[in-house]
């Protein structure tokens, strides 16, 4: 068989996708001064899965004022062109090894290598399928993830069907509950297996409740009907241990399911590269800097973890990106090391280390509905911090800011920092 | 007038095509559904069994020994991904024992090689995640994993390739018996041939009717599997039968050829043919006994979870004969992928015996490039592909990493792919994780391409199973 060489490069900071993270952290480094660095970006165009995004709600707090996925993609991907930044569309990473060198391919290069100084992962997440979720029955055409029938109808221009139930209530789903309404189709019912919704509040109001459309709380889809095209679900309560009530299950004709049941970090690359994830997140256990087992390399925006909204994945990828230019200039000093504890009521915590001494702001995610209390932020017996909150459900992410004089403490004191509800 | 016509493109219709079309014969084969490997063949255990299962002296024990041997080879020469991983079927307790030991002993005497009833010390040295319970097993080094649906569209597009045809969605209807052979009709059309062959699975009893036989009837056994990722493949080398009891076979865990983990299947004899639907308590089932059969199993990982059919036979064994130019390929449950091959030779030879003279294809080339031959390149060698046609760099789907070249190629390859799970076969693109999230808009796009039809004319498998309802603004 013939063969052809594979063209070796170097570059002082590679960038693992191109959306709202990969394109931040970029503008960061940039903006720090760094100028020798490549965007990898899988699909045509810079901007990731905002460009199908079309609704407003974008942008409140990165840029005081709404804007939709597009033009909030827009404002980086105008940076990125006129800072210069350079970038590779429909370029694919298919490795990375633990020395840093990325493996990509595109049309023009075909596979080539880069030795990096540093690398940031920005790959994003997937949705969950229906497979995962092995609902019983048939498998017909007509089922399919709330963003994979965004990108049909926004992105190609076609309707996947006329009468549609919707599993899950997170945020994509609870969007194209108004898209496809608007689009002319009726949507029946969005049922949400847990006793809340997943998605945030806003979205509730404005997609569901202004459209009249059932949101069905502790229900789920117990059978698919339609052995060529969907013709219907049976859906059903659960009890409290999220099992199906036969009395309470109810056929509702349909064509079209869509699946919004949760998001998953896209970390194949992550893995491959020997970096551990965390549990919980399902991203990799980082510092305050972002950066991962793996000197070098870091993670920002939903590789990570899930983030609500694209504003807090913008700030997360700056932190990775200013992070990456003082690992590339020798000019970070790592010295300490304390662990960040969630005690199971805070599912989790990002970062879940933290090895510098400086103030650093940790985002969280609660594991149920919690009313009136106090979020703790403790090492042993001692609170560094507390702060009442009135409400706190998973769907949206919190923030705690931690101090230098916190850390410093938390490190003489044990290298355990507590975060807790109570 | 054709030669023959064989009726049915799974498995075993392939591997008759493929046998005869190593002979100057006019083939013909008739599939009802818009792909090839549309039955049984694309939703079963995968598995060349080594033959201990089948009773000594039936044709199943037969074909299944000559099969399993033959097979290597043969996947070999047609490009189709084969591995002998060897299979351990576990026990769990004393009578289990007993059991295996006379499984052993009908192995022995099907002629099925290196067959050892082990303990749970050797047991764990060769598969440390074994269960708990499981105290002995029937080691047979000769049983192996193969892709069936890849074997079938080798074997067919080997045959085409070959000069035979293939006509999809062709539903029989009628058969009628004429001068000097038979004349196969669906509601459309009508293919005259010397030879029928019946290769019909679950509808073979139907189908050998309308042929005036009435003989046997077939009853599908509905069997339920689910499938974990790829991050779960390696958890167990072997494949990992349960001792059949008074419960019945039981299920096994397999790694796949593909590398991804398969839990499965249940067995439970329904009525309806077309019924593939999964069930909660089917599901349990499986769940359960993998469970048992092997620890740390990471249910968070299934990515589907599917039915297949059996075609169970009411003689208990393979029905195979031939009467006037008419063959019927019925009952072929399991070991029917292992028997295979062997069933493509027996067929010939059933049509040899009937007097027919069958004179060698000397211009037949029984090699077929495999369909991921590609994804086996190494860097330099896809560099070389790609510089020819960029295609080959651009990903369509990122879990399984196949290119829109290897996609065009498929399209454009016999037996050629009309819908979105006809490419996912062929490809893997859609099989991985993410189950067609991200790639499926993609390739109805390059399929709508290629075919030269609209958009909203793909399917997700022929029929009326459309992936979209039109423009949007327009329905």
């Amino acid at each position: 068989m013939n063969t052809k060489a594979v063209k070796e490069i170097n570059c002082e900071l590679v960038v693992v996708g191109g959306g709202p993270a990969g394109m931040a952290a970029a503008v960061a480094a940039y903006e720090d001064g760094l100028r020798d660095i490549l965007i990898l970006e899988r699909d045509d165009n810079l901007g990731g899965i905002l460009r199908q995004c079309i609704h407003n709600g974008f942008g409140l707090h990165r840029f005081g004022e709404e804007l939709t996925g597009p033009e909030y993609a827009y404002r980086y991907e105008k940076m990125v062109r006129d800072y210069g930044i350079p970038f590779m569309t429909d370029t694919m990473v298919t490795g990375i090894s633990k020395d840093r060198v990325v493996t990509a391919q595109n049309t023009k290069e075909g596979i080539f290598k880069i030795r990096a100084g540093a690398v940031i992962l920005a790959m994003g997440c997937r949705e969950r399928p229906k497979g995962a979720l092995n609902i019983a029955g048939h498998r017909p055409a007509g089922i399919y993830t709330a963003g994979t029938a965004q990108k049909f109808v926004n992105m190609k221009g076609y309707m996947p069907g006329r009468e549609v139930v919707i599993l899950g209530s997170g945020d994509i789903g609870l969007i194209m509950a108004r898209r496809m309404t608007l689009e002319g189709a009726k949507v029946k019912a969005v049922c949400e297996l847990m006793p809340y919704s997943g998605g945030l509040a806003r979205n509730i109001e404005q997609c569901l409740k202004d459209f009249d459309i059932p949101l069905m709380l502790s229900h789920t889809v117990v059978e698919i009907h339609g052995k060529d095209r969907l013709t219907g679900v049976t859906i059903g309560k659960v009890d409290e241990n999220r099992r199906p009530i036969p009395e309470t299950f109810e056929y509702i004709p349909c064509d079209t399911l869509l699946l919004s049941c949760g998001l998953i970090p896209e970390n194949e690359l992550t893995k491959d590269a020997g970096i551990s994830l965390d549990r919980v997140t399902n991203g990799a256990i980082v510092d305050g800097d972002r950066e991962t087992e793996i000197e070098g390399v870091f993670a920002c925006g939903n590789v990570l973890h899930v983030h609500d909204l694209v504003d807090y994945v913008s700030e997360e990828a700056s932190i990775a990106g200013h992070a990456a230019v003082r690992f590339i200039r020798h000019e970070t000093s790592k010295t300490v090391n304390v662990q960040v504890k969630a005690d199971g009521q805070i599912r989790y915590t990002v970062p879940q280390k933290l090895t510098e001494v400086a103030p650093t702001r940790v985002y969280f995610r609660v594991a149920d509905v919690y009313r009136d209390k106090k979020v703790v932020v403790a090492v042993g017996d001692k609170v560094l911090y507390e702060k009442k909150k009135q409400k706190l459900a998973p769907g949206e992410m919190e923030t705690v800011e931690l101090t230098d004089k916190m850390i410093a403490e938390a490190a003489e004191l044990g290298g355990v920092l507590e975060f807790k509800l109570v | 007038m054709k030669d023959v016509v064989i009726i049915g493109a799974g498995v075993i219709g392939g591997a008759v095509a493929r046998e005869l079309s190593k002979y100057k014969l006019d083939i013909c084969i008739l599939e009802k559904c818009a792909d090839v490997a549309m039955g049984a063949t694309r939703a079963n255990s995968a598995i060349v069994h080594a033959g201990f299962d089948a009773k000594e002296g039936s044709l199943k024990a037969k074909l299944n020994v000559m099969g399993s041997e033959m097979m290597e080879n043969y996947a070999h020469e047609l490009g189709v991904k084969y591995k002998r991983n060897g299979s351990l079927v576990v026990g769990f307790s004393d009578e289990d024992k007993n059991t295996l030991e006379e499984l052993r002993a009908r192995g022995e005497a099907n002629g099925v090689r290196g067959l050892r009833v082990i303990s749970r010390e050797e047991i764990l040295k060769i598969e440390p995640s074994i269960g708990e319970g499981v105290t002995c097993a029937l080691h047979a080094p000769t049983g192996a994993i193969i892709c069936p649906y890849e074997l079938c569209m080798a074997t067919v597009g080997n045959a085409m390739d070959n000069g035979a045809e293939l006509k999809l969605n062709f539903e029989v209807k009628a058969i009628e018996k004429i001068d000097g052979g038979y004349k196969v009709s669906s509601e459309k059309e009508s293919v005259c041939a010397r030879y029928v062959i019946n290769c019909a699975g679950v509808y073979s009893d139907a189908v050998a009717k309308m042929a005036g036989d009435d003989s046997f009837t077939v009853i599908p056994r509905r069997g339920e599997y689910m499938l974990l990722d790829k991050e779960c493949g390696s958890l167990v080398s072997h494949t990992i039968f349960r001792c059949p009891s008074k419960m019945g076979k039981g299920i096994l865990v397999s790694p796949t050829v593909d590398g991804n983990l398969l839990l499965g299947p249940t067995a439970e004899n329904i009525d309806d043919k077309e019924d593939k639907s999964t069930t909660a308590a089917g599901l349990a089932k499986v769940r359960m006994q993998a469970n048992e059969q092997v620890a740390g199993i990471n249910f968070g990982k299934i990515i589907t979870s599917f039915t297949g059919l059996r075609s169970v036979g009411s003689t208990g064994d393979f029905i195979i004969n031939e009467k006037d130019g008419f063959i019927n390929c019925a009952g072929i449950e399991s070991p029917g992928l292992s028997s295979a091959p062997a069933i493509g030779q027996y067929v010939r030879e059933l049509i040899e015996n009937s007097g027919e003279k069958l004179i060698k294809n000397e211009s037949f080339n029984g090699a077929r490039r495999p369909m991921h031959y590609f994804k086996e390149c190494t860097e330099e060698e896809k560099n070389a592909i790609i510089a020819e046609n960029p295609a080959y760099a651009h990903i369509i789907c990122r879990c399984e990493m196949t290119s829109e070249g290897e996609i065009v190629e498929a399209i454009h390859t016999n037996p050629k792919p009309h819908d979105l799970d006809a490419i996912k076969r062929r490809t893997r693109s859609g099989m991985g994780r993410c189950q067609g999230g991200f790639c499926s808009p993609y390739v109805v796009e390059i399929l709508a391409r290629e075919l030269g039809v609209d958009y909203v004319d793909i399917t997700k498998f022929g029929g009326e199973s459309y992936i979209n309802i039109g423009k949007t603004k327009e329905v």
